[in-house]
């Protein structure tokens, strides 16, 4: 067994495509719910708005890719408006079973016979990121041309995806720190808190709950826009429910209400869940029996990984429930 | 009883604005429902009901402005759903009201604060995850990096952020909070967050300030600094209206009670018309208190 291999795959992983729009969209996601409070479940359909935006220029639409931007932003102000509007006044648990639920939708609609001629259906959409992957090009990045060193070694064309992608994640990191530390991000902090205190001092809280769904879900589309062009394709079942509670997790896992947090944690969760699998597949070259019981094989990897993730946040949530680099502070006055 | 060295309200000294507000006063009727001369608040009414149980049901309610207005009754009398009410809080069923001549029926609560109502809760409501510095400036209205376009560009707000501090500083001094400054308002004890809470409605810049038990879970000794903070907000020119079951506070501070029970206002007048006033007595000890059943038949 090549543990070698494993370690340099899930490193790879951890600063990789995947991690990158998980941490992008998990950014998002801390500014609805690790500031603000919103059980948002549904960030996926906000990666999808972003995803398809860019996915319909060039072959449904016949314009430039880079129309896709605001098409991806447009779509996902449309999408949290009209998740918020019904919800936001009312309990929180409200807006997660409508978040989920929305989300589905979006997948279920682009991925119907009826629209495939406007979402491309089952198959997706394809042939759009060139005008994106010439950009890396001519800043002379050859597509087949490896760089780096040692095991950081990328072809041209996932370098130029990286640069784009990890430069977005310290864009939106600053953007965030940067008004968390405001009079605004106070009052997103304060309805998180208790909403009538707000209320009483003369705040609208709806109206900051929707500008935080809103602003959390225009960054999800980001994390979609840059999956669809890093991939350079859009499948809609790219965009279902693992992808909300991946992000989710990892966001959890790296701690709320910290920018450190919502960027590492998905980095973390993706590179380990990487390293489970990878690890898993080599031990499980043929498969593990006592006697005649075959304890695991290879089609069983897939479900034990979730299932030693899923062991290891419990115990997570258990000894350090601030995740890795939450505040135990605050922690300390949950629930008084 | 009052032992003799307790000192007792018309032996202090009152400030020129308590005396102003009880001249004023003094030519209402101590009738429920009484007309005051120069009112800030005035509800014409109000009935709230909850599936068949009428909770609120007040057909005429005035403050005096500038005054310190107790409103009090025994448990289950409605007195928080009047406040509820009033603040935009809940809706009632029907009636009207206005605050400073303007209609607020309808009115969301975060506009009526804006408008210069403010309220506390019964049960403190400050926000234990951020510092007792941010808990103040978060009162403070019409912030413009509050705005979500100002908050990426600092130099829209840190003048004005600034001066907020300045004036919560200020106010945390004066109510003795300012060595909590930068602790989290959960590390503060239940009186203090009461405190905490009052300052923080300061912010608001409030005429009328509604507390909601502003003296409940707080020790005694606290209770007396709490009760010249209330004295001193008259001082100021604020109005304040008050949900109270300490009855000492009640007769120490304020200038006119109004007594509600079965959500509806019984009596009114000056804390000693009210201490003498039978149908209190009634509502708080039950009817026919300190009578035999037979006197009663007759």
């Amino acid at each position: 067994m090549d543990i070698g291999a494993v370690l340099e795959n899930a490193i790879l992983q951890f600063i990789g495509l995947n991690a990158c729009y998980y941490a992008i969209a998990a950014i998002g996601l801390n500014v609805q719910f690790g500031y603000t409070g919103l059980l948002n479940f549904g960030q996926a359909g906000f990666m999808a708005a972003g995803a398809y935006g860019v996915g319909m220029t060039v072959s449904i639409m016949s314009i430039s890719v880079w129309w896709g931007i605001g098409l991806g932003l447009l779509y996902s102000v449309a999408l949290g408006l009209l998740m918020g509007a019904p919800t936001l006044r009312l309990r929180a648990d409200y807006l997660a079973i409508v978040t989920i639920a929305s989300a589905e939708i979006v997948r279920l609609v682009v991925r119907s016979v009826k629209f495939k001629g406007q979402f491309g259906g089952t198959d997706g959409l394809r042939n759009f990121a060139q005008a994106f992957q010439q950009v890396g090009i001519d800043l002379g990045l050859q597509p087949a041309q490896d760089y780096g060193w040692w095991i950081f070694t990328f072809s041209g064309r996932n370098l130029w995806n990286l640069i784009v992608g990890w430069s977005l994640v310290a864009i939106f990191g600053v953007i965030v720190w940067r008004l968390m530390k405001s009079p605004w991000g106070r009052v997103l902090k304060a309805i998180r808190e208790d909403e009538d205190a707000v209320r009483s001092l003369g705040k609208s809280v709806f109206s900051y709950k929707m500008q935080a769904l809103v602003f959390g879900g225009v960054i999800g589309a980001f994390a979609g826009m840059m999956l669809a062009l890093g991939n350079a394709s859009v499948q809609p079942d790219n965009f279902s429910r693992d992808l909300t509670f991946f992000v989710l997790t990892g966001l959890v896992l790296g701690g709320v209400a910290k920018v450190t947090g919502s960027i590492v944690g998905p980095m973390l969760f993706w590179g380990f869940y990487s390293f489970l699998d990878g690890l898993l597949r080599e031990l499980v070259d043929k498969p593990v029996r006592i006697g005649d019981f075959t304890l695991l094989q290879s089609t069983d990897i897939g479900v034990v990984v979730f299932m030693i993730m899923g062991i290891l946040l419990v115990l997570l949530m258990v000894y350090r429930p601030q995740g890795l680099f939450g505040n135990r502070k605050e922690m300390a006055f949950e629930g008084r | 009883m009052k032992d003799a060295d307790t000192p007792v309200p018309e032996q202090r000294e009152l400030t020129e604005a308590a005396q102003q507000a009880r001249a004023a006063l003094a030519s209402v009727d101590a009738v429920p429902g009484a007309p005051k001369p120069d009112p800030i608040l005035v509800a014409h009414g109000i009935r709230r009901s909850f599936g068949g149980i009428v909770a609120v049901d007040v057909d005429r309610f005035e403050v005096q402005r500038g005054s310190i207005t107790a409103l009090i009754g025994p448990n289950g009398a409605g007195k928080t759903t009047f406040f509820n009410l009033l603040t935009g809080f809940d809706k009632p069923s029907t009636g009207a009201w206005s605050f400073d001549g303007t209609p607020m029926d309808g009115v969301p609560p975060h506009r009526t604060a804006a408008r210069g109502m403010v309220r506390t809760f019964q049960l403190t409501k400050s926000l234990t995850k951020l510092p007792v510095i941010e808990n103040m400036k978060l009162g403070a209205t019409g912030q413009r990096g509050e705005k979500w376009w100002n908050g990426l560009f600092p130099w829209r707000w840190t003048a004005q952020e600034a001066e907020i501090e300045a004036r919560a500083d200020e106010l945390l001094r004066r109510f003795k909070l300012d060595h909590m400054r930068d602790e989290y308002a959960g590390a503060l004890s239940g009186g203090q967050r009461k405190l905490l809470e009052m300052a923080r409605a300061l912010m608001t810049d409030p005429t009328l300030v509604m507390l909601d038990e502003p003296m409940a879970g707080v020790n005694p000794a606290l209770k007396q600094s709490l009760n010249q903070h209330v004295r001193g907000l008259r001082d100021l020119g604020m109005t304040v209206l008050f949900v109270e079951h300490d009855m000492d506070m009640v007769h120490d501070i304020s200038d006119w009670v109004i007594v509600m029970a079965e959500g509806r206002v019984i009596a009114e007048g000056t804390p000693d018309d009210i201490s003498t006033n039978t149908a209190v007595i009634d509502a708080y000890l039950g009817t026919h208190q300190g009578r035999s059943l037979l006197e009663d038949e007759l």
